[in-house]
């Protein structure tokens, strides 16, 4: 038996969790909203009415091209990391070829690598091949780290649940290729559009790969805007509030939207083995 | 890519061997299936990392010819008080980013198991939500709470206690503690969705065996809710200690390792190594360390998980 007070506790130490997760998020609604260059920055509920500061902050933090470059980037790392995952992950899923554990393994270790640990030999190499200050300074490296967490995921999908039916597939005389892209891609929807979403997050919040690789031209991320700015106007909080939100809301939204998907990917997600 | 989820190959609740045939047919088109991947990971995420070990044993600015100076700058790392102090820094944050977040869920699942919530996804949302926006922003945002003139002085002023007001970001006591405070912010939230999220699933009828036999609240943690966590405490352990290794895009903006180096980290070290003092050979190693604390850290954690089953 659930005794009623138990469920009356429960939800009072949701709603105080939640409401700690969601405090300073509100706040910093209320705070983009108040008068700007003012250096009190108490929170004046009853004023907090210069919808104006979005705009301003739009037009003097550059975060129009800024929220573009990062919406090109983002959108063609997440495209490409999805293509490139599925065919690995159903091939070491389900093929069996010489080298196939230790390519996995490889991959496997790719997943704990900090990119804050790689950062001096990719810009050195970007470098080198004249790759740095344009868009393929960030994506390739990004596709690189996402395709590691990629493979890893749709393997794992595919080893639990992809058995019979590719082997059935199989019998019918359907190769590789017919088997993918008929049986297992339109069956493979919902972790794909999961990992999508988590390489969405991922890429639009990264802030150190754009920082180093963009550093010499205009081009600029919304995180990396959103740094410039505050570096410039350090005590202008109504402002400061008012970029981020811009720069988390493409973020924000896509996660509520789906936001099954995602928690999906964290809580089943980094495993399964 | 800060605060990716990472694999976990231990305490899974799989109850059959792993299989040792090969799965499918031998079909070496398996390799074309591949093949795109793997360039572009070799390319991009292993090639650099063999790089940065080799950079490692160099000195120099990456521009004129690099000297070798054998393991003079892993030397460093373990001499240097500053370099040291970047590792223990991330280790306080591990209790910040880790330790703490989990005993808060460890703490509200347990008491949470039996009310079977409803509506888990607005909470789960809410309780997310940290997590995904990005750290950058986050570090905006707790600036300004934390900020000389800020909310939570204005808060400790209000309720009489205005004598612990302090700057706490400028602070050499408590801009640590300040900025983890940040992570388990971040971080609880997290840990609770997942703990939670198990807890639901651990059958009612194990809790009312403890209860039949006498056992009191602390049997039923010990015996039912934390056997029944591990693999949940794992994930976490790993996402979060990975996360407050990492650790970077926070200090970059809160404190530029500031006041003093009071919250330096490797990764802003490697950062700041690398392209402003232009000390190549310094800043690989320190990455090769981090890497090494990394995968020792998620080993340990894994190992430990083992242990327990």
């Amino acid at each position: 038996m659930i005794a009623r007070r138990d469920v009356i506790l429960g939800y009072v130490l949701l709603s105080l969790a939640a409401l700690i997760s969601l405090g300073p998020l509100l706040g910093v609604m209320i705070l983009a909203l108040g008068e700007p260059g003012r250096i009190g920055i108490n929170l004046d509920i009853a004023n907090a009415t210069n919808f104006g500061n979005f705009a301003d902050v739009w037009e003097k933090g550059d975060f129009g091209p800024a929220i573009r470059t990062s919406f090109i980037i983002t959108s063609v790392v997440v495209v490409v990391s999805v293509i490139l995952s599925v065919p690995a992950g159903y091939a070491i899923a389900l093929m069996d070829f010489p080298g196939r554990s230790a390519i996995f393994a490889l991959l496997i270790l790719g997943i704990l690598m900090p990119l804050e640990s790689m950062i001096v030999p990719l810009f050195l190499d970007m470098r080198r091949f004249n790759l740095d200050n344009n868009y393929w300074s960030v994506i390739l490296p990004q596709v690189g780290f996402s395709v590691a967490f990629g493979v890893f995921w749709m393997r794992a999908f595919f080893v639990q649940s992809a058995r019979s039916l590719v082997e059935a597939a199989w019998i019918d005389g359907a190769n590789s290729w017919q088997t993918l892209t008929r049986v297992l891609v339109p069956l493979a929807r919902p972790q794909m559009l999961t990992l999508a979403v988590l390489f969405f997050v991922w890429n639009w919040n990264d802030f150190l790969l754009p920082l180093v690789m963009l550093s010499g031209s205009d081009l600029q991320t919304a995180p990396m805007a959103l740094v410039t700015f505050e570096g410039a106007r350090r005590t202008d909080f109504a402002y400061l509030g008012a970029a981020s939100i811009i720069t988390i809301i493409p973020v924000v939204i896509v996660f509520i939207l789906l936001q099954r998907s995602f928690t999906r990917g964290i809580l089943a997600g980094s495993i399964k083995e | 890519m800060s605060l990716a989820p990472v694999p976990v190959t231990a305490g899974g609740r799989r109850k059959s061997p792993p299989r040792s045939r090969a799965p499918g047919e031998p079909r070496r088109i398996g390799y074309l299936f591949i093949l795109p991947a793997v360039l572009v990971y070799a390319a991009f995420v292993f090639a650099p990392f063999l790089h940065s070990i080799y950079l490692s044993f160099f000195e120099g600015n990456g521009i004129t010819r690099m000297e070798f100076v054998g393991v003079a700058n892993y030397v460093d790392i373990a001499t240097n008080p500053v370099l040291r102090s970047a590792f223990i820094h991330a280790l306080e944050l591990i209790v910040f980013y880790s330790i703490i977040p989990i005993a808060i869920g460890l703490l509200l699942a347990s008491v949470l198991h039996r009310s079977r919530i409803r509506g888990v996804a607005f909470y789960r949302t809410a309780l997310f939500l940290p997590y995904v926006i990005a750290p950058t922003a986050i570090a905006v945002i707790w600036r300004w709470i934390l900020a000389p003139r800020g909310p939570l002085n204005s808060f400790l002023e209000a309720v009489g206690l205005g004598a612990l007001a302090t700057p706490w970001l400028g602070d050499f006591t408590w801009a640590l503690p300040s900025v983890g405070l940040v992570g388990t912010w971040v971080m609880f939230g997290l840990a609770l969705a997942l703990l939670l999220a198990g807890a639901q699933k651990i059958p009612l009828e194990l809790y009312e065996a403890v209860r039949l036999d006498g056992g009191g609240l602390w049997t039923e943690f010990r015996a039912v809710t934390l056997p029944g966590l591990r693999y949940e405490i794992v994930v976490a352990l790993v996402l979060t200690t990975t996360a407050a290794l990492r650790n970077f895009d926070i200090i970059y903006v809160m404190t530029s390792g500031g006041p003093g180096n009071a919250t330096v980290v490797p990764s802003y070290l490697v950062y700041q190594q690398a392209f402003k003092v232009a000390q190549i050979g310094a800043a690989a190693a320190m990455g090769t360390v981090l890497i090494l604390a990394i995968v020792g850290v998620n080993l340990l954690i894994t190992r430990m998980a083992r242990g327990s089953s």
